[in-house]
């Protein structure tokens, strides 16, 4: 394969290169080792950062969370839920601290309007009585399934081609230059090769693995941060416990549910990142703090995600505190003229990220073009749409009378029509429109029963069609309830252990599950 | 009998939670001849399949044909689990008083003595069971020749797929077909419910029509399988007149919750055990139990306003697990819900499961629950029956992971058995 730009990872950082340089004429591959927005771009707080949280202690990042939340506000409206913020302190949080924000906030020209706890709890119901200050700011909700899908979509459009399941294993290279790039596909262990212009690597927290298969050196620590999902939407806003990062600080609303978080821990392998007991006790007792339902809501999921700290960031201190700006590399210090790594950063700041690199790609390519992604509005496609919270059930409200259309997944109101968009749109993209590739283009399975019923309506229905066929089916579901029950095992207790146990008794208990196929269920 | 807020209800027997277990230990109590108060909801029995499962995997992964050689087996290696107090003639006298009381009710189920059978889900897996309703039962010998079968689904059906059934096993099932019509009477509807059609087939019109659309699509089909919705209270004569009409053997295969054949089943159970002038059934939660030193307990169900009172000599605890709500799971622990007895757990959270939904050693949560003694009695931290009249029965028992093991009903069935016969060992 020829090709000018490779890009290595399909996060937001990845898709949002590709798009920026697909507007300036530059077409590219992006390869993902798993799928989009498998690493950390899947596993974050959703948090549209205002840049209140930095204002202490990075005022750099504060300023660039501010503006490009500013920009993306108008620029991707449909992936964002302007549901502005708060930060709040609860009595025995750190005065001073309390007592410096607005300062802090008016420095960094940041709006931040004071309160009194009663108008904050006016505002926000949920939040404890034992609150001694609040202040409004702009943070927002940002979905990064969509905003990763709708980049991709438009990129491709303009000539971009993704592959997801394609791994990069190996550089050849050549005089200062990878000359060619080795793509396993992860599936079929089949190898393909690539002789690429210039090679971007977007791999996040894996940055360094890839940096490294060029020889050049790239320090990256991984911070993992494991988040909570609750069964309702518990406030209307973002709610931020106003004192240093620390643990169960955050709660953001995503659509119909909300999200508490995060934790900080160091792990050695972003590939093995697994929420456990302790992480999740955690975030339930500190959020309390500040919202004290959290101790009884139902939670019906937790994940996590993969922070890279570029550097040696050494020395013991909460790797929160490490900057959030990002790391451009041009690797032609290093001796690899066409290789550029880009990593760090924020979801909040990926547009930058995007136009920064792209430039770099632009100048090593001789391209003039100056980057648009600043005003062109990132076009709202079907593909991103039915990870939307809510979506699914207003286009099933709205159908045309007399049409008939039924519910598959009841928790997240996803109808049949749905459920076959997203199939066309996988047999587009030469994928299998089974539970597992369905589950990761929309909400199905992500509502509190966690796939238990809709997995096996979704299944009759896919082989009703004639889209599924033999034992498949038997090992997709088995997969797919895997995922979901991966992504519980912390919060197993109260209402979702009933779950829990319902899906053991019908699965298990009734349909054998566990003895059908392949007994490997990894 | 009548309940009356004042007067306390009297009876020799309170058996507590109405699912399987609940409701088989009502049926043996009023077979024993003693007067029984069976308090509780026996809505957790429509998730139940249908089937019942004897015992039918040991050691994990290891399917048996001979469920009470699977028994012995549990009984040497797990000296904890409940079959281990339990004869195999004892188990098998509680299934043959079940089974006949079902079908002298209308129910009828098959069974063959000692063995257990393979039987196909709409999930297209294969399953051992071995009590299994006579509707369903056909299917086993169906499956056992793999004769030409058609397999019938209906239009607006959303748990069900029989193109799912014949593509996971047409692999080894040569003449295995499907087709799909619109149920009598459901035409323009976009979604039919299995309860519904099932109503609908206990009219004989209904199944002339329905007959009147297969018979096209049989070609040389020697039998027809049908989603469990053959009839809701006149299953057997449904079945029968389909088979007139079409001229082949018909069978169901099961379908998951909520099912018909669920229904069915707390349905007959509680029109059968009802006829018994013993037994005072009462839909209200039990709230307290208060066992006193005289060996009497009072029980108090119901919401304030409408309490009722309850005494009497003995309690069958069978309020299941978490889903029946005899055990609740709290972030620092498991707990039993009404008396707060002690309950076998995990020493912590993070060990209640494996990492993998589909282990097939299951997950050391299911093994959790109350420690019974020989009799059935739960006992407290120092090993002592924490009331000599107090039996526990069903899934809320200890060491026992029913959805692994695939003993589930069987366990229910037993261990209400063994608890009355320790009751009225006791009492008579
Ligand atoms: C717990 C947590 C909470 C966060 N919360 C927020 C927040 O609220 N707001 C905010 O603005 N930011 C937040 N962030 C930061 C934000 O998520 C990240 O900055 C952003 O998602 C990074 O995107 P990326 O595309 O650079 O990296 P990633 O999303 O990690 O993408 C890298 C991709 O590369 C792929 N890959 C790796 N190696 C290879 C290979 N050899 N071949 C092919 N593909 C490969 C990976 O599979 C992965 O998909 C949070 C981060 C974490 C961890
Ligand atoms: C999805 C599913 C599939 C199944 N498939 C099979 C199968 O294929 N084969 C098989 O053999 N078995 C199957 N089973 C049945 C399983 O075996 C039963 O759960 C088992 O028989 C346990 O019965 P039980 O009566 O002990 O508990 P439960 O059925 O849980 O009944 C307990 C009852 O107690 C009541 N209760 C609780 N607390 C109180 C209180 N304070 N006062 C009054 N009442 C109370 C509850 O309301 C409930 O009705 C299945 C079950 C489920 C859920």
């Amino acid at each position: 394969m020829e090709t000018e730009v490779l890009i290595i990872g399909g996060g937001v950082t990845g898709t949002g290169i590709a798009r920026d340089l697909a507007l300036r004429g530059i077409p590219s591959i992006v390869v993902e080792k798993t799928d989009i927005n498998a690493g950390a771009s899947g596993g974050n707080h959703g948090l549209l950062h205002s840049g209140a949280r930095y204002v202490s202690n990075d005022m750099h990042s504060a300023g660039e969370c501010m503006e490009e939340g500013r920009i993306l506000r108008d620029v991707a409206p449909q992936c964002i839920d302007d549901c502005g913020g708060m930060f709040v302190a609860v009595e025995g949080d750190d005065e001073n601290y309390v007592a410096d924000f607005p300062g802090f906030c008016e420095k960094n020209g940041l709006p931040c309007n004071p309160l009194s706890p009663e108008e904050a709890r006016q505002l926000e119901p949920e939040l404890s009585s034992r609150l001694i200050a609040a202040y409004q700011v702009e943070d927002g909700a940002i979905d990064p399934f969509m905003l990763s899908l709708e980049n991709i979509a438009h990129a491709k459009k303009m000539g971009a081609k993704l592959f997801c399941h394609t791994r990069a294993v190996k550089f050849v290279m050549g005089a200062r230059k990878i000359e060619t790039v080795f793509l396993e596909d992860s599936r079929s262990g089949k190898i393909m090769t690539v002789h690429p212009q210039l090679v971007i690597n977007a791999g996040g927290a894996w940055a360094g693995q890839i940096a490294a298969m060029a020889g050049a050196s790239l320090t990256i620590l991984c911070s993992m941060g494991t988040l909570l999902v609750s069964q309702s939407r518990i406030c209307n806003g973002v709610i931020n416990r106003l004192r240093p990062p620390a643990d169960g600080d955050i709660l953001v609303p995503g659509g119909t549910v909300s999200i508490i978080g995060t934790t900080s821990r160091r792990v050695d392998d972003p590939d093995d990142i697994v929420p456990t007991v302790a992480e999740t006790d955690c975030i339930v007792s500190q959020g309390a703090g500040m919202i004290p339902v959290l101790e009884q809501v139902r939670y019906i999921r937790a994940y996590s995600g993969v922070r890279p700290l570029v550097g040696s960031a050494e020395g013991g201190s909460d790797d929160r505190n490490v900057s959030r700006g990002f790391t451009l590399v041009d690797h032609g210090k290093d001796g690899v003229d066409n290789f550029i790594t880009i990593t760090g950063g924020k979801l909040t700041t990926f547009r930058l990220m995007a136009e920064k690199t792209s430039d770099m790609a632009c100048e090593k390519l001789g391209n003039k073009n100056p980057c648009v992604t600043r005003t062109e509005p990132l076009p709202s496609t079907m593909e991103g749409k039915w990870t939307e919270p809510g979506l699914a059930p207003r286009r099933w409200m709205a159908k045309p009378h007399g049409e008939t259309d039924k519910i598959l997944c009841e928790c997240e109101m996803i109808s049949e029509k749905t459920i076959d968009d997203i199939a066309c749109e996988l047999k587009k993209n030469n994928e299998i429109p089974d539970l597992l590739n369905i589950g990761k283009r929309s909400r199905l399975g992500k509502g509190p029963c966690q796939g238990a019923f809709c997995s096996v309506r979704v299944l009759a229905h896919m082989y009703d069609k004639g889209a599924l066929s033999g034992n498949h089916g038997v090992d997709d579901i088995k997969a797919f309830l895997n995922e979901r029950w991966k992504g519980q095992l912390p919060i197993f207790w109260g209402e979702q252990l009933i779950q829990a146990e319902l899906t053991e008794a019908m699965h298990c208990g009734f349909f054998d599950l566990e003895l059908a196929g392949d007994h490997e269920s990894k | 009998m009548k309940a009356n807020e004042m007067d306390p209800i009297k009876a020799d027997l309170t058996i507590i939670g109405a699912g399987m277990a609940g409701l088989c230990a009502a049926l043996f109590a009023l077979e024993q001849g003693l007067s029984v108060v069976l308090a509780g909801k026996s809505g957790s029995i429509h998730f139940a399949t249908g089937l019942m499962d004897l015992m039918g995997v040991y050691p994990p992964g290891h399917e048996w044909d001979e469920p009470f050689a699977a028994i012995d087996r549990v009984r040497s290696e797990e000296p904890g689990h409940p079959y281990a107090s339990i004869t195999n003639k004892e188990i098998d006298t509680a299934l043959e008083t079940v089974q006949r009381f079902l079908g002298d009710h209308g129910l009828p189920h098959g069974r063959a003595p000692g063995r257990n059978v393979d039987i196909i889900t709409s999930m297209g897996t294969l399953k051992k069971s071995h009590m299994i309703p006579l509707s369903m039962w056909r299917g086993v010998k169906v499956l056992e020749k793999r004769c030409p079968t058609l397999l019938m689904d209906f239009t607006g059906l959303k748990i069900y797929s029989a193109r799912q059934i014949t593509s996971v096993l047409g692999e080894s099932w040569q003449g295995l077909g499907d087709a799909t019509v619109r149920f009598p009477g459901t035409e323009g509807k976009e979604e039919v419910y299995p309860e519904h059609l099932a109503r609908s087939l206990d009219i004989y019109e209904t199944r002339e029509k329905l007959a009147g659309k297969i018979l096209p699509l049989m070609k040389n089909a020697e039998a027809v399988g049908f989603p469990a919705l053959l009839g809701m209270y006149k299953s057997c004569e449904t079945v029968r007149s389909l088979e007139k009409m079409l001229g082949v053997t018909v069978f169901e295969i099961p379908t998951p919750p909520v099912s018909v054949p669920g229904i069915r089943l707390q349905e007959i159970f509680l029109k059968g055990l009802k006829q018994n002038d013993a037994l005072l059934s009462l839909p209200e939660m039990v709230k307290r139990v208060e066992s006193f030193s005289s060996g009497k307990f009072k029980i108090t169900a119901g919401e304030s306003g409408t309490l009722k009172r309850i005494e009497s000599k003995g309690v069958i605890l069978a309020t299941g697990r978490f889903l029946g709500k005899g055990l609740r799971a709290e972030r620092t622990g498991i707990r039993e819900t009404l008396m707060d007895l002690p309950v076998i757990q995990p020493t912590k959270r993070e060990k209640w499961h494996n990492p993998h939904l589909f282990d097939p050693r299951g997950h050391p949560i299911n093994r959790a629950g109350l420690q019974v003694d020989g009799m059935f009695r739960p006992l407290t931290e120092s090993s002592m029956p924490f009331a000599p009249g107090l039996f526990a029965a069903g899934s809320i028992l200890a060491h026992c992971d029913w959805t692994r093991l695939k003993c589930g009903s069987g366990v229910a069935i037993a261990t209400a058995h063994a608890a009355v016969r320790a009751f009225c060992k006791r009492y008579k």
